[in-house]
């Protein structure tokens, strides 16, 4: 019998809390740490398939065109070509998040340059990636193509994507004490996983096994499965390493359908891995942005109007828009507001959910608004925000599950040292470098995911985990096996997580914060119903048991475990799905971020030196892996601030710096020692474990800290990302 | 066909492979070491980073064949999981990493690295660089700057290191 | 990447020859396989150079040093004699690439390194330097790389290297065995061409010619500044970079030597910019005459016009800190 669990009601039993053997929200090393040092964990390429050969994508050298030839027979006769693609189910472009279905499907329409085109598979990785580059492609070039969002024409149903208006916004500006009324840009990114995308497909029979690098199985099996027409049930996906994700592995992409098609023709099975100039090529951008903001408040700092407005892009067809005003519905108050996102369609490569869809481009030009209001209205910028900080919902009226940001922002002012601050900018120099600090609310949306998995004590009184849960670096296999350790009373090395294989349960998959909190839910049901189980068997009840160390203690009855087991294993399931606590309040994550950062008063080039987040995220399941991640999201801040752009061509829509070289991701150098804190909550709303969202909390909001303290530091305001020494430049005094 | 003979992790191993073949995808798809990461392929990222006679290389941008008679270490000549280097225990402790697919190339760079410290090789932040610099945070910064980790466990990486560089002197 | 066939030189006669019949030397490898494996570069052959004797520094009848050809990045930065008499060069090859590749990268290679256009890069795009008459992609473009120097209509690439830089402040000379086995020099900041209509053309190398060291004057002394401007703190190339090598007497500016990176075709050398400034007491004022001397002919191309204020002010800054001292160390 599974364990399910419908989130329609808050939690009142904090179960984890009671349990003894001590290991959710310790800093426990992760299981898979010793296999990632020494170069022993698998990651998709890595596979040993005997007899599979490389497949290399032919991308397009054009952005708007239709493919009128390729002249296979000359790749043909090249040594070790086994066979060159360019079949109808190709895919222009990977599938959005959960989409569960296939992406637009053919090639051979051109909609944008670096698109997918054909396959060329051979004997040899050298082979196939001379082949794809030899392949002679004939085109017609079609003339319809829009390349840069800001002039595209758009469409009525692409105006006013998630839009609010409510009240009368030129009016509550025109009424205001004081308000801001300004226009913020932010350019694509890349995801940038340290792994390239890779899949290796392998058929017997009709049966597929994808070796591939994904973020959320059950989804990819079945946009896999549609994608090549076939019976979800005849695929089977293994992703138990994945070389980073940030949204860029979520949905199935050209490379395991391609090499599926591939596979199936040739009987062979077939690795098909991106360059890295084909991951800018052909993944997923996140989106630029245009972003009007416009804040009025009151004498007392109270926001009275918030009007957030943004223009983005994606192709032609495709769902996703940035949800860049997602936090701005929920975060501060002010009657008055008018929101909404229009979509420009442009023949650039896929937008898609790229680390902290919306929030992390959408908090940061809020954040950057809210500080310069602050200003104006003479109040210090962390106190601004602690007046705004709404009792209910601000358009839906409902309230909020819990919610730690006055404490957020107090406690990491204070840790920060925020009272020595000069308010004033352009006032702290040291020899050529000017030093500012500043600040920014964190925020981002709180999501539960339908999430299931098996556990089995074995005979021996051992734990198995099993779920097609991904570990995308978050650390899937500590929480997991903290979580079983401490239901089951086992210690770690006593539970052996397994994830990646869609042969087991169905997890929510990695993606939008919420894979711990639901495949930690689904674990926590699992053994809740072992625990039953156990409980039955000692005609207890099972919130009277205590677990620990392999031992099962029952009012005046200790037993081993395996002893109570005798011999069989015991098996339990657990599934968790949303329910009316999403909609019956207000899920979100919180925290402050806090920065100084030192400008060079010649060369315009910024430094962060000091940089302090403080975050509420619920229930913490791991310190240190959680800690991990906001690391990870705040250096990605860094990185939005001042170094990250992709650079189209505003001609061809083509990306000039497609390789690691000129996306300017952060590199160690460029991060200071980072202060993480995190506040001890419970959010008993938000999932049966009480936990909450982390990997994207620490990203949103955190370029706004950077370039907020950079005004604080030179008086010059950043509204046109990266703020890259250029910029700072031509706003200084010569 | 190119034949080389090399020595690998202290054993003598020999391919046959097409003169295009990278020292990486030598690695990785003739002598199954496949710890040695493919991260951009191109000397941009470090991921792929062995230690070529004991100095760390990109082994993406080097062809097999040009390493006839040399000695490459990988991450799995560094240690295994029962028996971990210093530098691989303390990435462990310190969560020096999140996905860890540029972990190996962190750790033989950091290997390498500090021998090169120890050398008194100067750095990009060094203030003069006729002086032998101390071993400092900025120090170790810079000269893992060649290995990007997009996870950005730049804090923990740093204090593995320092970590295991104290605990060697 | 195009096959190619491999051959090990093991004479400099043996890597000339198959250099004049058309093949392609290979050191560190790590410009030439990177620009390989996009098929950006196509040699049918390469000769693998690595077991050539060129791979010491020494001292020279003159005072100076040589620096073989073969010498990494790393072992010359790390050089004690270079950090002592010429830190300005240990300084530039510090301030470039990585530990990784700099201990592959060779002396000779790096002055052969090409530039980061993004266009040459990229196969797809038009290129007068890869593909000689296809036209300038990064004209009209994105170049935000680009030169503001020297520049011409055919290509606005910039060299993108460090250590050229510092050789040019220091006068090195590059030492070439042309295939006929003569040995040449050429002042290094001959060595590099600008691009007028041969764009595909680097430098004055001839076909066959062998690098073989580059050569450093006896030690001038001064303060040694090298200063990098870049889009990140590390591991990114120059937008500029300033070397400068400064001798001051009785408070004023005896001798100076000046070159910059990231802003041209070459690593640019205006003998018009040292002129102005010898002799002189160091001042704001003029410096801000030399870097109007230095950029009188600068011509931004869009996303490359903060080049032109910024060299202007690094330069500033280097004069500041080369000048401070007040007198010849």
């Amino acid at each position: 019998m599974t364990n399910k669990f419908e989130m329609n009601d808050p939690v009142a039993d904090l179960k984890l809390d009671r349990m003894k053997q001590g290991l959710v929200g310790s800093p426990m090393d992760r299981p898979d740490g010793k296999m990632k040092v020494s170069g022993q964990a698998t990651y998709a390429h890595e596979w040993d398939v005997p007899g599979r050969v490389y497949g290399f994508l032919v991308r397009s050298r054009h952005p708007r065109a239709r493919v009128t030839g390729i002249n296979r027979d000359a790749v043909m006769q090249m040594p070790g070509i086994l066979g060159v693609y360019d079949d109808k189910r190709l895919l222009r472009n990977p599938a959005q998040g959960m989409a569960d279905e296939a992406p637009v499907q053919g090639t051979e329409e051109v909609f944008y340059l670096g698109q997918p085109i054909a396959l060329v598979v051979a004997e040899t990785f050298e082979q196939a990636r001379h082949g794809a580059e030899a392949l002679e492609v004939s085109y017609t070039t079609l003339d319809d193509g829009v390349f840069d969002p800001e002039t595209a024409n758009i469409a009525d149903d692409d105006r006013g994507r998630k839009a609010l208006d409510q009240g009368d916004i030129e009016t509550a500006m025109a009424q205001a004490e004081f308000s801001l009324d300004e226009t913020y840009r932010t350019p694509g990114h890349n995801s940038a996983a340290m792994e390239p995308h890779c899949s290796i497909a392998e058929w017997d029979g009709d049966q597929l096994t994808l070796r591939g690098s994904y973020q959320m199985l059950k989804f990819n099996r079945n946009e896999l499965a549609d994608s090549l027409g076939i019976d979800p049930a005849n695929v089977r996906i293994l992703s138990p390493y994945i070389g980073g994700g940030f949204g860029s592995k979520l949905g199935i992409a050209p490379e395991a359908v391609s090499a599926a098609i591939a596979a199936k023709d040739l009987g062979r099975p077939v690795c098909v891995t991106l360059a890295r100039q084909q991951v800018f090529d052909m993944v997923m951008r996140r989106s630029e942005t245009r972003q009007r903001v416009r804040l009025a408040c009151d004498q007392s700092g109270k926001l009275t109007a918030i009007g957030h407005e943004a223009l983005v892009s994606n192709l032609p067809g495709e769902t996703f828009s940035e949800p860049v005003v997602q936090a701005t519905h929920f975060l501060y108050g002010g009657a008055t507001r008018r929101l909404g996102i229009d979509v420009a369609r442009v023949n650039r490569m896929c937008a898609g959910s790229v680390r902290g869809p919306g929030e992390a481009v959408g908090m940061q030009a809020l954040e950057n608004a809210m500080d310069e209001l602050a200003e104006r209205a003479g109040i210090d910028p962390v106190e601004f925000r602690k007046r705004n900080i709404p009792e209910e919902h601000p358009e839906k009226g409902i309230p909020y599950s819990t919610r730690k940001l006055h404490e957020a922002l107090d406690e990491g002012a204070k840790r920060f040292g925020w009272e020595k601050r000069s308010a004033e900018p352009a006032k702290v120099r040291e020899g050529e470098w000017l030093i500012g600090t500043g600040m920014a609310t964190a925020a981002r949306v709180n999501m539960l995911q339908e999430s299931q998995a098996r556990v089995t004590l074995t005979a021996e009184g051992k734990a198995v985990v099993e779920t097609d849960m991904t570990d995308i670096g978050t650390g899937t296999y500590a929480i997991l096996t903290q979580i079983s350790g401490d239901m089951l009373g086992l210690p770690p090395e006593n539970v052996e997580t397994r994830l990646g294989d869609t042969d087991f349960p169905p997890a929510s998959g990695s993606g939008g914060s919420f894979g711990a909190s639901s495949s930690g839910s689904a674990v926590f049901l699992a053994c809740e119903d072992i625990r039953k189980q156990i409980a039955e068997k000692l005609q207890a009840d099972e919130a009277d048991l205590d677990l620990e160390n392999g031992e099962v203690n029952a009012g005046d009855q200790t037993h081993k475990l395996s002893d109570l087991l005798n011999g069989k294993p015991m098996t339990g399931e657990g599934h968790v799905v949303p329910g009316k606590t999403g909609e019956a309040v207000s899920q979100g994550t919180y925290g402050a971020f806090f920065v100084e950062v030192a400008v060079n008063s010649t060369t315009g080039e910024t430094r962060v030196r000091r940089m302090q987040g403080t975050f509420d995220a619920g229930r913490i399941l791991n310190e240190k892996t959680a800690t991990s991640q906001c690391y990870g999201g705040m250096v990605w801040g860094i990185g939005i601030a001042l170094t990250e752009e992709l650079m189209f061509d505003n001609r061809d829509g083509h990306i000039a710096n497609r390789d690691l070289a000129e996306y300017h991701v952060p590199v160690n150098l460029d991060v200071p020692d980072i202060e993480v804190h995190l506040l001890k909550e419970r959010d008993p709303w938000a999932s049966p474990i009480q936990s909450k969202g982390i990997g994207e909390l620490s990203i949103c909001g955190a370029a706004a800290a950077i370039t907020n303290a950079m005004y604080n530091a030179t008086g010059i305001r950043f509204r046109d990302y990266p703020a890259t020494l250029d910029k700072v430049i031509s706003g200084m005094a010569d | 066909m190119q034949k080389t003979e090399l020595t690998i992790n202290r054993k003598k191993r020999s391919i046959e492979a097409d003169p295009r073949t990278t020292l990486l995808d030598a690695l990785r798809h003739h002598l199954d070491l496949t710890g040695t990461k493919k991260g951009c392929d191109h000397g941009q990222c470090g991921a792929c980073t062995v230690l070529g006679n004991g100095r760390r290389i990109n082994s993406c941008l080097t062809l097999a064949c040009m390493h006839d008679g040399d000695e490459i270490t990988t991450i799995e000549g560094l240690g295994t999981p029962d028996d971990l280097s210093p530098l691989q225990a303390a990435f462990v402790r310190h969560d020096g990493y999140q996905c860890g697919y540029c972990t190996p190339g962190q750790i033989c760079s950091a290997t390498a690295m500090l021998q090169e410290v120890a050398e008194g090789w100067p750095s990009n932040v060094t203030e003069d660089v006729e002086v032998a610099p101390p071993l400092s945070r900025e120090e170790i910064a810079e000269r893992m700057s060649g290995n990007i980790c997009r996870c950005s466990a730049y804090p923990n990486i740093v204090k593995a290191i320092l970590e295991a560089a104290e605990a060697d002197q | 990447m195009r096959p190619f066939n491999y051959s090990r030189a093991e004479t400099e006669k043996e890597a000339a020859d198959a250099g004049s019949d058309g093949a392609t030397f290979i050191a560190g490898g790590t410009n030439l396989l990177d620009l390989m494996k996009l098929e950006v570069m196509t040699p049918d052959a390469l000769v693998d150079i690595n077991p050539l004797d060129l791979k010491s520094i020494s001292t020279t009848d003159d005072g100076g040093l040589r620096i073989g050809a073969l010498v990494t990045n790393s072992d010359c930065a790390a050089d004690q004699r270079v950090r002592h008499d010429y830190p300005v060069l240990s300084k530039a090859i510090l301030a470039g690439a990585s530990g990784q590749l700099r201990n592959k990268a060779t002396t000779g290679g790096n002055l052969c390194q090409r530039t980061r256009c993004y266009y040459f890069y990229d196969t797809a795009m038009p290129c007068n330097k890869r593909e000689p008459g296809s036209g300038c992609g990064a004209i009209g473009g994105v170049n935000r790389l680009h030169a503001i120097l020297g520049a011409s209509d055919a290509c606005i690439a910039t060299y993108p290297g460090d250590m050229a830089v510092a050789l040019s402040a220091l006068d090195a000379s590059v030492e070439i065995r042309s295939a006929n086995g003569n040995m040449r020099s050429v002042p290094v900041t001959d060595f590099h061409r600008l691009p007028g209509d041969t764009p595909e053309k680097d430098n004055v190398l001839e076909t066959g010619d062998l690098i073989t060291a580059v050569t450093l004057p006896p030690p001038p002394g001064g303060t040694h500044v090298y200063r990098k401007v870049r889009d990140r703190s590390s591991y990114a190339f120059a937008l500029v970079s300033v070397a400068a090598v400064a001798k001051m007497e009785n408070g004023k500016i005896s001798g100076i030597r000046l070159a910059f990176g990231g802003i041209a075709h070459k690593p640019w050398h205006d003998p018009a910019v040292e002129d102005v400034l010898t002799g002189e007491s160091p001042s704001e004022a003029l410096f801000d005459k030399a870097g109007e001397i230095l950029l009188k002919d600068a011509i931004g191309q869009g996303s490359n016009d903060f080049k032109i204020p910024l060299a202007r002010r690094t330069l500033s800054a280097v004069l500041r800190q080369a000048t401070a001292s007040g007198a010849s160390a």
